[in-house]
């Protein structure tokens, strides 16, 4: 095939302007030589015989009469065994690689390959004459905890496939051609356990997509109990900098009750990357019990790193998702954060001189976080396994204010919202979600109704304590004032959770219906206490014995013990249920 | 080779425009104007038309005046000649010193591949117990001090640039009022601490594009010094300034500006700085402190906002104090385990104590009762504040731990501090036997 190729004509930023000879497509790659490297760019609008080109490199000595060359092929990601524990940039060069041949900078024009050269043992599972279609399994490899299924290239036509030849059970070259399929007309195709798969083409080889109804278990109480997130669903935790935002992902990554952890570190500290580059290998898996490292692949375009490749990692990181997805794996896509992704589509239309949205966004802003978010989802593949991939996003609104367009487009789109508020965090309640202000379209592993009633006191009580600013404790009722310290139990005993606790960082479900079931019954109570001093006394014991219990072992010795002393705390005082709550109990 | 380009078509602020070929972006120029000589950068290429950015700003420049490419970006010299010396933003001598030409070296070059950087652990001493100990500055970190204007932030820098336990300095100045440069270059030169800093400066009346300069100037001489093992602190001030002239930049480029008219890739422009920091794994290190100013006292404002998300942490500067509640850096638990078997706990119980103080405070201006316990914790916080956190102080973190006991010691008994017992059996001072 003939390369077709063009000449720079102007560079404004790293937006390059291409004049072009024979036909391209939109998103094809095309690589401006500069002296004697190659940048890479994607093409993102053309206009007569004048392509615009967006370059995932710093341009400066970028000329006009440069050559390009364009490759007909659209911005992929090579997919095979041996992408986990790999550390990319949004382009999907592996770091580490990148720094054992270039040192300590990233030099640009630099494109290694991202799978690793290596020997897998490979099972086939078809044989000769069978016929295949796109996604069906020619045979697996084992790769760490999981059985890599290598697949039919998901990129063939959507036809029957002959399968001419496959090798035998063995170990071959991840590169090595392992099997020859042949479709109706005769058209041979010789497959290796790699393809490549356009990156802002949602994979879609499933038979249906299913509800998300199964709750992803996160360990952290005030997400699991009150804002849970599904299985195949989609948050965000919007929040001002400083609140948490990372950390409270970094937890989740470590605890999340899924297979694997996509983490796509896109235009944020380089130091926070560090911090999981050096710690997850070190911290083991609770499920499995090796290290952490062998679920997780990093995608890692930090804020220096160039805008253009900050745009294309997320899309990098969610191809990666669907990828493991159609092996009838659970993935979780943690993403952060996604308005310095919007920043960088931002960027982009400025220099392509679009008419500019709110704060200069581009309008279709809310299209392509649509877009992006509905990735996600709980499938059904054909061979009726299940499969899902959950997005997690945070959002890091401009002056934390949520009013903005990147937190709003994203707010219509996704099943659950963790705001975090600044509040909140200055007072060192972490993690510093918002309780009231969030919200969740799942099913939690607590029922709905329960819960409830304990959000209705949190609300009820941050009413009294409103109200208490402006009229004083004098002038608030005994009754309001037990609600008021009702709220704050929840608050200081369930929703706040110390990550930095061994036991207390990571909370099992089971571990959560038990607690929670002890804190409905202290909060459904009918208090006979006179006045507010002794109202507060009784309320500081009951909290400090409820936070020592959370920081006690599970099914302990002591865990029951403090149990017991709390039951009979709250029945000392307590003359009858609320007869509503007795209901749900 | 170097053909001389004498048609201008544009002037536009500070931007002009030549028709020209063979041009790369962001190629150096020479402007030669009858009586002056101004360098200026290729900002953009289109077809033959070629945008560049005058340094020393377009005024006076005529339709006719002569253009001549180098071929080359933007450069600066790198050498142990650069100590002691003062350039401006174009990397030109300020004070009367020769200009320096050998071995020169790109600026604004690639960021740090990630998986080569590593956790930050080593504390850089300041003498200044509100940072040293309450909110210890760490090699790689990169802080901005969140000042309003009036607040004595440069002389807290030039505190810190004479103070600071490190190989090198390097001053970046944008914007610098006149007076301010001469009162970094004097404070500097009396206490001795010049022959280990450079200065790289643009005062107020000097042209924007200057000032857009000096970060990457003094980031990229500042990189070349860590990679040859030097532990490098680079101050900044003021980098709001340094927003501002990109925002000046921008509109007259006819770029859409996104918030309060800057442009849409300030985060992106701000990051690319910030994340100079680093400690390079067998070699020094480079960590920044940025004075960022807020206008209005805003936080909000996009610069300070940007600069937040970028930064691990903050200095607020108020009232000619290092605010002990909104400051945070978010590196020190890395490092103050490591230093003494109290630096965390008394640091925790001091600031529970003093936030204590302001609540006793606010009462008694309020015209209430104060029990025994208020006095006790006003009387803490008058000795907080002058013996720990007034500027001036310059003790050592030990020290400063000590003085803390004894200010502990001197207002409160033991059991109300809140304080660990063990801790307090080993460190609360003895009463002197008088």
């Amino acid at each position: 095939m003939a390369n077709t190729s063009g000449r720079v004509i102007g560079v404004n930023g790293n937006m390059v302007s291409v004049q072009f000879d024979s036909a391209i497509s939109k998103n094809e790659v095309g690589y401006i030589r500069v002296g004697d490297v190659r940048l890479k760019g994607e093409v993102i609008r053309i206009n007569k015989d004048v392509a615009s080109l967006q370059v995932f490199e710093m341009t400066n000595g970028v000329s006009v009469g440069d050559l390009v060359e364009f490759t007909h092929e659209m911005l992929s990601v090579e997919l095979g065994p041996g992408l986990l524990q790999q550390i990319y940039d949004g382009l999907q060069n592996p770091l580490p690689e990148l720094a054992s041949q270039c040192g300590f900078f990233l030099q640009r024009g630099v494109y290694l390959d991202p799978i690793p050269n290596q020997d897998w043992e490979f099972t086939p599972v078809v044989k000769v004459g069978d016929v295949v279609r796109p996604a069906d399994t020619l045979g697996t490899v084992p790769e760490g905890l999981f059985t890599h299924q290598i697949m039919v290239p998901f990129t063939l036509a959507e036809t029957d496939w002959k399968v001419v030849s496959i090798n035998a059970q063995g170990t071959y070259n991840v590169r090595d051609t392992i099997a020859v399929l042949e479709d109706l007309k005769g058209n041979k195709r010789e497959l290796t356990m790699v393809f490549t798969w356009p990156v802002k083409k949602a994979i879609s080889c499933y038979e249906e997509r299913l509800r998300p109804d199964e709750t992803l278990v996160t360990k952290i109480r005030i997400i699991d109990t009150f804002l849970p997130v599904a299985k195949g669903g989609t948050y965000c935790t919007p929040g001002p900098f400083g609140a948490g935002k990372t950390v409270l992902q970094h937890m989740t990554s470590r605890n999340a009750d899924v297979d694997i952890v996509i983490i796509a570190a896109c235009g944020e500290r380089a130091g926070e990357v560090v911090e999981v580059l050096k710690e997850f290998p070190e911290l083991t898996d609770p499920k499995t019990g090796r290290s952490l490292m062998e679920r997780t692949i990093i995608i890692c375009n930090t804020s220096s790193m160039p805008v253009a490749s900050r745009e294309a990692s997320v899309y990098t990181a969610v191809t990666m998702a669907e990828y493991y997805r159609q092996m009838g794996l659970n993935v979780l896509l943690l993403a952060d954060s996604t308005s310095r992704w919007a920043q960088a589509m931002r960027e982009m239309s400025g220099r392509l001189e679009e008419i500019p949205g709110e704060e200069a966004f581009p309008a279709y802003l809310e299209s392509r976080i649509a877009e992006f978010y509905e990735r996600a989802g709980k499938v059904r593949l054909k061979d009726g396994r299940i499969g899902s991939v959950t997005i997690g996003g945070t959002v890091s609104p401009a002056g934390g204010n949520f009013e903005e367009p990147v937190t709003q487009a994203t707010l219509k789109v996704v099943g659950a919202f963790h705001g975090l508020s600044r509040e909140r965090s200055d007072a060192r309640k972490y993690p510093a979600i918002d309780p009231l202000g969030s919200w969740s379209k799942y099913t939690g592993v607590i029922p709905g109704k329960k819960v409830e009633f304990a959000r209705s006191i949190l609300f009820r009580g941050s009413e009294i304590n409103q109200m208490m600013k402006v009229v004083g404790e004098e002038g608030t009722s005994v009754n309001d004032y037990i609600t008021y310290q009702k709220g704050e139990l929840v608050d200081a005993c369930y929703l706040q959770q110390n990550s930095f606790d061994p036991i207390d960082s990571s909370v099992s479900i089971e571990r959560q219906r038990y607690t929670f079931t002890l804190l409905f019954k202290i909060l459904s109570g009918i208090y006979d206490l006179e006045d507010k001093k002794q109202v507060r006394s009784f309320f500081n014991t009951v909290r400090q014995k409820f936070l020592d219990w959370n920081n006690i072992e599970y099914k302990s010795e002591r865990f029951f013990q403090i149990e017991t002393e709390l039951e009979n705390l709250y029945k000392g005082k307590m003359t009858s249920f609320d007869p509503d709550a007795e209901k749900l109990m | 080779m170097q053909k001389v380009y004498s048609k201008i078509e544009s002037i536009v602020g500070n931007v002009i425009t030549v028709r020209a070929n063979g041009v790369s972006n962001s190629d150096l120029a020479i402007v030669t104007s009858p009586n002056s000589q101004s360098y200026a950068n290729v900002i953009k290429l289109d077809g033959d038309l070629v945008s560049l950015q005058v340094f020393s700003g377009a005024q006076g420049i005529s339709t006719g005046d002569q253009v001549r490419f180098l071929g080359v970006p933007m450069r600066v010299s790198y050498s142990e000649n650069l100590l002691g010396r003062v350039f401006d933003g174009t990397g030109t001598p300020r004070d009367k010193g020769p200009a320096l030409s050998e071995n020169m070296i790109d600026i604004g070059g690639p960021a740090v591949n990630p998986a080569k950087r590593i956790i930050p652990r080593n504390m850089i001493r300041t003498g200044i117990p509100m940072i040293d100990v309450f909110n210890t500055l760490v090699e790689s970190q990169k802080l901005p001090i969140f000042s309003v204007s009036g607040e004595p932030y440069n002389e807290l820098l030039a505190r810190i640039a004479m103070q600071a336990e490190v190989d090198l300095i390097v001053l970046g100045g944008m914007g610098l009022k006149y007076d301010d440069y001469l009162f970094f270059k004097d404070t500097l030169e009396n206490s001795g601490a010049m022959s280990r800093t450079i200065m790289f400066v643009h005062t107020a009346s000097d042209p924007t594009v200057e000032c857009m300069l000096v970060p990457d100037l003094a980031l990229a001489v500042a990189e070349r010094f860590a990679l040859d093992g030097k532990k490098v602190l680079v101050l900044l001030t003021d980098m709001t300034n340094f927003a501002d002239s990109m925002k000046e930049m921008a509109i007259t480029m006819d770029q859409v500006p996104s918030n309060r008219g800057y442009p849409g890739d300030l985060y992106s422009s701000l990051a690319s700085r910030y994340e100079k920091a680093v400690d390079f794994e067998g070699a020094g290190s480079l960590t920044i402190l940025a004075v960022t100013t807020m206008p209005g006292d805003d936080v909000t404002h996009p610069v300070p906002d940007n600069t937040g998300y970028i930064t691990e942490g903050q200095y607020y500067l108020k009232g000619g104090r290092i605010e002990p509640f909104g400051s945070l850096s978010r590196l020190k638990q890395q490092v103050n385990k490591d230093t003494r078997d109290d630096h965390r706990a008394l640091m925790d119980g001091m600031i529970k104590l003093y936030a204590s103080y302001r609540e006793s405070l606010e009462k008694k201006s309020m015209g209430f009762m104060m029990t025994e316990w208020d006095d006790k914790l006003l009387k803490y916080g008058r000795l907080f504040e002058s013996k720990l956190m007034d500027l001036s102080v310059n003790i050592a973190l030990e020290q400063a731990l000590d003085l803390g006991w004894e200010i502990l010691s001197e207002c409160f008994e033991p059991n109300e501090t809140g304080l660990k017992s063990d801790l307090i059996l080993s460190r609360w001072p003895k009463k002197s036997a008088d």
